[in-house]
């Protein structure tokens, strides 16, 4: 066997594998198919509801078309909090695997990742229901933008996945590190209120935070229509990073996975 | 290399004990001093200059007490670890019959299950489905193999953990106790398939308790005891030593 048909027959291998460990989540999750649908929006939808009363209702926020706003923000906001904290006990989750057989181990953060998404994706079709409620029909730019997005979203869920799942192995209580973080980052992005009602000398310090410029593109692009370049640049920079932080983390501590269990 | 070598060539492993760290952060940064000192200098070393091959075909048997070192040896050849020093190398797939259906799913069916963890033992999912029914068939679970697997019994389980493993078209098999597979006639079923599977070319190594077990089955064996090579030989003298040793 030569060197090459050696890599490619492993690429189809990694693949295949990645599919095989998606789909098993899938498969649980709609075994009883609609239910399974309905459980996965539920949590979000559940929630805009929460911050419409909140927000709309009672805090009167200048903010139009409150409700699809934050389902826009919201339902982007579950796949990062999902993915992160499945991520974050995933390979103590597969102990016994990961110490018994040399799989590489990416696949399981990456299946994981790529499992919410594809939710992510089902879902969007809710967003586009609750837009037409609101008389946003459809865009001509949501058939490149929401890919485009997806795409980046998936980079930096990807990096700060492969990050958490290597970290957790020797410092257990990142979990709850982690469950803190997110709760504090969740209102350092802006998802229930509009970023130009932050006063200016924080609005930096909003971009700093690497789910800024996604939701906010999110927020345009189903509201307005409008596709942000310049937002996308912005999380592409952060993928690349965030993925290159979490690859670089997990490929140092990925031999010691079976020493740390 | 041909398939199904192995060559463990002075090999050493030592690692940090990470219990001060699992503790989490909080406790890390608590006793900083001691547990910056603890991750340099408290290593343990479970294994120290091994060096053993196995040819095609063959069977090793590796014996010892409880902590001598056994486990690590057969981590350290399933490559989920790596040596401190020396060298490990194998050629071929290895199938892990250890911890049998490490990995099943419990509300996926038999079936399901089947797939998943052959491509995770190194199939490609063509090669899965192919063996799909040899795997079924050796299983012997018949029409319970499309129920969810957390109907099963445990016997069932571990007999289609075995079964999956054995259909991996392995050149090395790891075992870790588990050729009590089953009833007696799965046990007899199963050693014969290892068995055929050797006179293939196959090579093994047991790691097991019971001495009969590893008679039976190893040409040679290989005594550990703390970390360190006690005896090695043709399997008869080898466990004569370490049952007059006890």
């Amino acid at each position: 066997m030569t060197a090459t048909s050696g890599r490619a027959e492993r690429a189809v291998w990694f693949s295949d594998l990645v599919r095989e460990l998606t789909r098993k989540e899938l498969k649980v999750r709609y075994r009883n198919s609609f239910l399974g649908y309905v459980w996965s929006v539920a949590s979000p939808a559940a929630q805009a509801l929460v911050y419409f009363f909140a927000f709309k209702v009672i805090v009167r926020i200048a903010v139009d078309d409150y409700g699809l706003f934050l389902i826009a923000g919201l339902f982007t906001w579950q796949w990062f909090v999902n993915s992160l904290t499945v991520c974050t006990s995933i390979f103590l989750f597969n102990a016994s695997l990961i110490k018994k057989v040399a799989f590489p181990r990416q696949a399981l953060p990456l299946a994981s990742v790529l499992n919410d998404g594809i939710h992510f994706a089902l879902s969007l079709p809710v967003i586009a229901v609750v837009a037409a409620a609101y008389g946003v029909w459809p865009q001509l730019s949501w058939l490149y933008g929401l890919p485009i997005l997806v795409c980046l979203q998936f980079l930096l869920i990807l990096g700060f996945g492969l990050l958490v799942s290597s970290v957790n192995l020797f410092f257990r209580d990142l979990e709850r590190l982690v469950t803190i973080l997110l709760s504090i980052v969740f209102y350092a992005t802006p998802v229930i209120y509009r970023m130009d009602m932050v006063p200016e000398r924080f609005r930096i310090l909003l971009f700093l935070n690497p789910m800024t410029p996604l939701v906010v593109n999110y927020q345009n692009l189903l509201l307005h229509g409008t596709f942000q370049w310049e937002m996308a640049g912005l999380s592409l920079f952060y993928g690349v990073i965030w993925l290159g932080i979490g690859w670089w983390v997990f490929s140092h501590l990925r031999w010691r996975f079976a020493e740390a269990l | 290399m041909i398939p199904g070598e192995i060559s463990v060539d002075h090999v050493s492993k030592a690692y940090p004990q990470y219990f001060k760290l699992t503790a989490g952060f909080k406790s890390f940064l608590f006793h900083l001093p001691s547990a910056l000192d603890s991750m340099r200098h408290a290593h343990f070393e479970a294994l120290h200059d091994i060096s053993f091959t196995v040819a095609p075909g063959e069977s090793l048997g590796i014996i010892g007490h409880n902590g001598a070192g056994k486990s690590t040896m057969l981590s350290l050849l399933a490559g989920v670890m790596l040596p401190s020093e020396g060298k490990v190398s194998t050629s071929g797939r290895i199938a892990p019959v250890l911890e049998l259906g490490a990995g099943f799913h419990p509300d996926l069916s038999g079936e399901e299950n089947v797939i998943l963890n052959a491509v995770i033992l190194g199939l490609t999912r063509q090669e899965a489905l192919e063996r799909l029914n040899d795997i079924v068939a050796f299983s012997e679970l018949g029409e319970f193999i499309h129920q969810p697997i957390r109907t099963y019994s445990s016997g069932m389980l571990v007999r289609l953990g075995f079964s999956v493993a054995v259909h991996t078209k392995p050149d090395i098999l790891l075992v870790d106790e588990v050729l009590a597979v089953g009833d007696a006639d799965f046990q007899k079923k199963s050693r014969q398939r290892i068995l055929d599977l050797r006179r293939h070319g196959v090579s093994m190594v047991l790691v097991s308790h019971a001495m009969e077990t590893v008679r039976a089955v190893c040409d040679r064996a290989i005594w550990i005891e703390h970390g360190r090579v006690r005896a090695t030989g043709p399997v008869g003298e080898v466990v004569d030593a370490y049952e007059s040793g006890k």
